[in-house]
């Protein structure tokens, strides 16, 4: 049981430094947005189903409601990052910032 | 297990603050909205880090369920706001638009 929590959350934690890493360095918004969107979800709904886990080590009524909410809060995130994620780039797309192309110097 | 939850809970802050450096330095105001909710999800996290540190994961559950609510609104919100003010800054543009 630990070495399935020990696993989920260094998964996470790779993904979020992952994620943080593409938000700093890619070279434009869009592609920003790509690294931020999908290893931000990826890595909370990890790191909430580790803790969810570990969280059940002692099986009683109480301990098994708050898993489901830690569940709850991860189907959140996994449905409202996209979401998020989706407006901004709708944002960014009417008020018409540019994409990045290989002619352009990396700022 | 408790030194495994420190460690990732510093893990994220150390995360956080690079995601501040592209809040505050970010080239339009939506690169600075994008880094505020990546902030916001990995706070969300880290509050369910410090309940299990504190013993009291039943209590800092409710308070992460609000705060995803609430990093979601103000997101939506922010982007609303500055799509339909039509005001962000584009410095990229004006940097590589003049020959």
């Amino acid at each position: 049981m630990n070495v399935i929590v020990v696993v989920l959350i260094g998964l996470g934690l790779f993904f979020f430094t992952a994620g943080v890493i593409g938000v700093l360095r890619l070279p434009d918004f869009y592609s920003r947005l790509h690294a931020a969107g999908k290893c931000d979800s990826l890595a909370a709904v990890l790191v909430l189903l580790g803790v969810a886990l570990f969280n059940l080590h002692t099986p009683d009524l109480a301990h098994v409601l708050v898993s489901l909410k830690i569940l709850a809060i991860a189907v959140f995130v996994f449905v409202a990052s996209p979401t998020a994620t989706h407006a901004i780039t709708e944002a960014a797309l009417v008020v018409g910032v540019e994409p990045w192309t290989k002619e352009k110097k990396r700022p | 297990m408790a030194n495994l939850f420190l460690a990732a809970g510093l893990v994220l802050v150390l995360l956080m603050l690079l995601c501040l450096v592209r809040v505050v330095g970010g080239p339009t105001v939506l690169d600075r909205i994008l880094g505020g909710n990546v902030i916001g999800t990995k706070t969300t996290v880290l509050l369910l880090l410090i309940g299990l540190l504190y013993d009291h994961v039943d209590m800092f559950v409710d308070i992460a369920i609000a705060y995803a609510l609430l990093n979601f609104i103000a997101t939506l919100g922010a982007t609303k706001f500055f799509l339909r003010r039509k005001a962000v800054h584009l410095e990229q543009e004006e940097e590589g638009g003049s020959p």
